[in-house]
């Protein structure tokens, strides 16, 4: 990291930050807003201006933090002479459009949402000039186009904004994935994702079989970015949006950005053949049908829009030319354009403040009316036609100088004729823009009378039109610097570059002279050429791209319906077949060692365990239509399964199998109480069969696999838990220390995810209840299946004398979890079912109503209790979750230990046990729902009450008022 | 005891996968219920298979101890299976309870037994 880089990385993330403000901020009013949406720019660019002087002195400032180094992933910038020029325009106008933005939104429009848009862009296109990982870049970039869409699609009434809001996403996000290949290609070559890196590496990069690929690739991110033509469509769509996104987006920022990305890669990618013809061809069709279409458009903003399409082309043109004098001139054009076309846009945004319409040919004669409005715009508009004293011009000079001697294609003369058609259309259509709108008789027909806005809103353009002038006059004092340094940075050498206003007789003087006098002439005839262009036909491109789309969206529907047709069971059988294909497959690659584990012998009790567990499954499968008798079967493998357990040396899943068992079985009782009660027949033997031979692959192709691991030798890492377990976990069963200690992380992560599944099952219920399964319940006919001893004496007494037993147990198998089986997670088995049996004994409510926890506050008091155990750690300066333990001496009772490790299982307990509970109250609502009555006695027959009747009457009463 | 293990995780596994494929939903969740098992005993058993040696520590004896690493993810999955099973059940009953029957698929033309639930919430 250099010295100031650590600047970097804070400018980057300040707009990102910053970008939380506004919607808080509009509150307190919306000058307020704005200021505070000014206060990050303008601290990046006070940064920015802190480490300009050494970036002047050829110094290039870097900065990195590792990210992921794994991937090349690394959060490294680097601020050079262009990354300085980009950085500078997109704060500098980033605060005028931000003032700008201030006056010219309505008060129906949502300031506050407005400028965090803004403010998430301008940082994703700090991010891209300044990033020196490309796939940094690379995510900055997506994060423009992500960006500029909630900024284009800001008037979501408008079906219009909506659409070029898409339109811009579909083409600036579909080259970024093209990009991605691209940059990932050209990374791969370089051996390196650093940019810096990847600038040194020009020889074997231009020498790659992978180059002409990379380069394709790259500059369809680059030319759908920068409206190259044949993607200029989307830009002028984008001009749906409020006009200060017009004038950030499409004059000085994102537009931009492909024009930057090729001025980046300008020193690995220029100087080929394929670049020249790509990119210069691309540029100077560009600029000429841009300018074309620019000068037909009656709308003041699309005759800006493709104005900015020809723009573009234009300083892609000079990039493609690939020589360093070439590359000079487009930044000092980048510059120009800038000023002049952000000033002209702000002033269309004012005509259309003002005069409420964009129509040129509503419009006319506003001079009068808007004289500073009209001031502003004829300085920027003449300088875009590149008159003498405007910056414009002096770029234009220098372009035109620089297509004079390029050859293509081994004919001299035709890219200098095409520029200068381009400049002369340019020079018409910028005229227009002054002739038409200013110019003429005053009118009285304008939708509304209009007149200059207030300061705040034309200060913006007029501080533009200011440097227009400057520029213009004093290039060599202004500008000439900064254009070199960044020139050099763009080249990768130094440039002396000499900006001054006459240059004596050269080609390109004549070349302008033909264009000004020329776009004047066409002007003159403009009236009866915009006849004959509306008459002709012409391709329009939304028109197309809607097809495209269309199409698309048709044939995805087509494969969709073909492969999805909704049959859940089509999946699952599809899916678990080709699982055991290509299970198959890896087996039938070979590679299998030989066995080097003797067989264990089978004792006869384990033959009877298996023989249960295989006739239980075997059963269930043939009878599972009786749902009843499938529930009763499956309790009989768990059960087998327990035992396996406890005979294979795993006593705490033995514990926790056995219990999960339990619960299971009664949820599903439960469940099925509202379900049908048999499966009815509806798959034929054909469907059957075919299930059978999948299932049966499935089940063979495990049962192979399980034996060919059990049959070999394998290494472990438990030996470290076994050793440490008591020296660094305190207690001697290995399984609960695991838990508790060394994984802590997972049963954290685990006691969450059970959290969150009683949560779901609960607003999932709450859910269910507000729709029309609630009237289903409300008429639920009970009749059939209703026992008629709901809450029989026996069983409310065995319950009780139980609970306290079974708490102990709960308790004992709690406490001596950390050195014997046992644990939190099968104490709140335990302890769940010793309360469901009360539920179940006593029917929910009256239980509910002698419950004094409520379960959701147990789940998250239980995750809170294990997070703060974790916590404590870092108290004593120990990573989270490290756990401590003591032993502590009480005189009546044996010494015994204490051990954090034991509060966190305290956590696992209550989160068990939150969640367990809350699913069986969940079901329990549905019975309320469905009119089940509540009693108000534990029992149905209670002796020490009294007598019945009189018992059955108070209920009565109680149900009536209830 | 190796073959017993791999035959009853593979017996496991056939039944689970034949009754997740059949049409209603009781079956396929009593299907995954099956996985489950399988999927934890396949697990259980990476860390092989050993007899009488608990990972509980002895301090009096140097005794062998069975592989702790792979029952402490298995006792975690099968907490957590019963939460996957607890929603699944749920998330059953309540399109049961909406739609009036408990079939999985969602294809062809809608039958009786839907045009009651629709006609219903209509």
């Amino acid at each position: 990291m250099t010295e100031g880089g650590g600047f970097l990385p804070i400018i980057a993330m300040l707009p990102f930050l910053g970008a939380l403000l506004p919607g808080l901020m509009i509150r307190a009013g919306r000058n307020v807003c704005a200021v505070t949406t000014a206060m990050p720019t303008i601290l990046a660019l006070v940064m920015l201006a802190i480490l300009a002087p050494s970036v002047f002195s050829g110094e290039v400032i870097e900065a990195e933090i590792a990210w992921l180094p794994a991937l090349g992933l690394k959060a490294s910038f680097f601020l050079d002479g262009l990354g300085l020029l980009f950085a500078g325009m997109i704060l500098g106008v980033g605060l005028l459009i931000t003032l700008y933005a201030r006056f010219y939104l309505a008060g129906e429009d949502p300031m506050g949402v407005f400028y965090t848009y803004l403010l998430l862009f301008q940082g994703a296109m700090l991010g891209i000039v300044i990033s020196d990982n490309i796939l940094l870049l690379l995510i900055f970039w997506e994060l423009t186009s992500l960006s500029s869409f909630l900024l284009i699609g800001y008037w979501k009434h408008l079906p219009e904004g909506r659409q070029g809001a898409r339109m811009a996403l579909a083409v600036t996000g579909g080259g970024g994935l093209a990009m991605i290949g691209g940059m990932l290609i050209l990374g791969n070559i370089a051996g390196s994702y650093e940019l810096t890196e990847i600038l040194a590496e020009t020889e074997a990069i231009q020498a790659s079989d992978w180059y002409l690929p990379a380069l394709i690739l790259i500059l369809l991110g680059t030319f759908t970015k920068s409206a190259q033509f044949p993607f200029h469509f989307w830009l002028p769509h984008a001009m749906a949006a409020p006009t200060p996104v017009s004038a950030y987006l499409h004059s000085a920022t994102m537009v931009k950005a492909g024009v930057f990305l090729m001025a980046r890669l300008w020193p690995v990618l220029a100087g080929t053949d394929a670049w020249f013809y790509i990119v210069a061809t691309t540029g100077l069709v560009t600029m000429v049908i841009g300018a074309l279409i620019a000068l037909f458009k009656d709308d003041l903003k699309a005759l800006l829009a493709f104005s900015t399409v020809s723009h573009l082309g234009l300083l892609t043109m000079l990039l493609g030319f690939g020589t360093p004098v070439a590359a000079g001139v487009a930044v000092f054009h980048i510059i120009n354009h800038l000023t002049f076309k952000a000033s002209l846009f702000m002033c269309a945004g004012i005509v259309d403040h003002e005069a409420h319409t964009r129509d040129i040919k509503r419009l006319g004669g506003l001079a009068s009316l808007m004289p500073v409005t009209f001031a502003i715009s004829t300085v920027a508009a003449l300088s875009m036609a590149g008159i003498p004293l405007f910056n414009g011009f002096l770029s234009k000079e220098l372009m035109l100088e620089e297509a004079a001697h390029t050859t293509w294609a081994g004919n001299p003369q035709i890219v200098g004729i095409v520029a200068t058609i381009g400049a002369l259309l340019s020079v018409a259509y910028s005229f227009r823009f002054v002739a038409h709108v200013f110019l003429g008789p005053v009118r009285d027909d304008y939708p509304h009378k209009p007149h200059d806005p207030p300061f705040g809103m034309y200060a913006a353009p007029a501080l533009l039109a200011v440097l227009v002038v400057l520029i213009g006059v004093f290039p060599a004092a202004t500008v000439e610097p900064l254009v070199n340094l960044t020139a050099g940075a763009v080249t990768g050498q130094e440039m002396h570059m000499h900006l001054k206003l006459w240059h004596g007789v050269t080609p390109a003087l004549f070349m302008s002279v033909i264009a000004v006098v020329g776009g004047a002439i066409l002007l003159g005839l403009h009236r009866p050429l915009d006849r004959l262009w509306i008459a002709m036909p012409r391709p329009e491109a939304k028109v197309i791209f809607d097809w495209i789309v269309r199409q698309a969206a048709t044939v995805s529907g087509r494969i969709a319906e073909g492969t999805h047709n909704g049959a859940i069971s089509r999946y699952l059988a599809i899916f678990t077949a080709a699982t055991v294909v290509l299970g198959y497959l890896a087996w039938a690659g070979g590679g299998m060692a030989p066995a080097t584990r003797e067989m264990l012998p089978i004792p006869p009790v384990v033959g009877v365990g298996w023989v249960m567990l295989l006739g239980a499954t075997l059963a269930v499968v043939v009878m599972h239509r009786n749902r009843f008798r499938a529930l009763v079967l499956i309790g009989i493998i768990g059960l087998m399964i327990s035992a396996g357990f406890v005979y294979m040396s795993a006593p705490d899943l033995a514990l926790t199998q056995i219990s999960v068992e339990t619960v299971t079985i009664i949820l599903l009782l439960l469940a099925l109480h509202f379900m049908p009660k048999e499966t009815p027949r509806e798959s034929g033997p054909a469907l059957r069969l075919r299930d059978a031979v999948i299932a049966l692959g499935a089940g063979g192709g495990v049962a192979m696999l399980t034996y060919a691991f059990l049959r070999r030798d394998f290494s472990t890492i438990s030996d470290f838990h076994l050793e440490n377990s008591y020296s660094g976990g305190g207690g001697t069963n290995v399984v609960n220390v695991i838990l508790v200690d060394f994984r802590g992380y997972d049963t954290f992560g685990e006691i969450i995810v059970l959290g969150i599944a009683g949560l779901t099952i609960y607003a999932l219920m709450e859910a269910l209840l507000a729709g029309p399964a609630s009237r289903r319940l409300r008429n639920w006919d009970f009749s059939r299946d209703r026992s008629r001893d709901r809450h029989p004496l026996m069983m409310v007494v065995a319950t009780r004398v139980m609970m306290p037993i079974a708490a102990v147990v709960g308790l004992y198998i709690f406490l001596r979890g950390h050195n014997q089986p046992g644990g939190g997670f099968v104490a709140g088995l335990v302890i769940s079912i010793a309360l469901l049996m009360q539920y179940m004994a006593s029917g929910f409510a009256w239980t509910q109503g002698r419950q004094r926890i409520e379960y959701h506050s147990m789940i998250g008091s239980g995750v809170v209790i294990a997070g703060l155990t974790g916590v404590g750690a870092w108290f004593a300066g120990q990573p989270f979750l490290t756990s401590a333990f003591g032993y502590v001496h009480l005189p009546p009772i044996e010494e015994f230990e204490l051990a954090t490790a034991a509060l966190f299982d305290l956590g696992v307990f209550l989160a068990v046990l939150g969640a367990v509970m809350l699913t069986l109250y969940s079901l329990s609502r549905i019975a309320r729902y469905a009119g089940e009555t509540v009693n108000i006695g534990p029992m149905d027959y209670d002796p020490s009450q009294p007598p019945e009747e009189m018992a059955r009457e108070e209920a009565e009463r109680r149900e009536e008022e209830g | 005891m190796e073959i017993v293990v791999a035959s009853a995780v593979g017996v496991l596994t056939a039944g689970g996968v034949y009754l997740m494929l059949r049409l209603r939903a009781f079956p396929v969740i009593l299907g995954m219920a099956f996985l489950s098992y399988a999927v934890n005993i396949f697990l259980f058993s990476t860390g092989r298979i050993a007899i009488d040696a608990p990972p509980i520590l002895n301090n009096y004896a140097d005794v062998p101890y069975t592989d702790p690493l792979p029952q402490a993810l298995v006792l975690t999955a099968i907490v957590i299976s019963f939460g996957m099973t607890a929603v699944l059940v749920m998330i059953a009953l309540g399109a049961f309870l909406e739609a009036a029957h408990d079939r999985i698929d969602m294809t062809g033309e809608p039958d009786e037994e839907d045009a009651a639930g629709t006609e219903r919430e209509g």
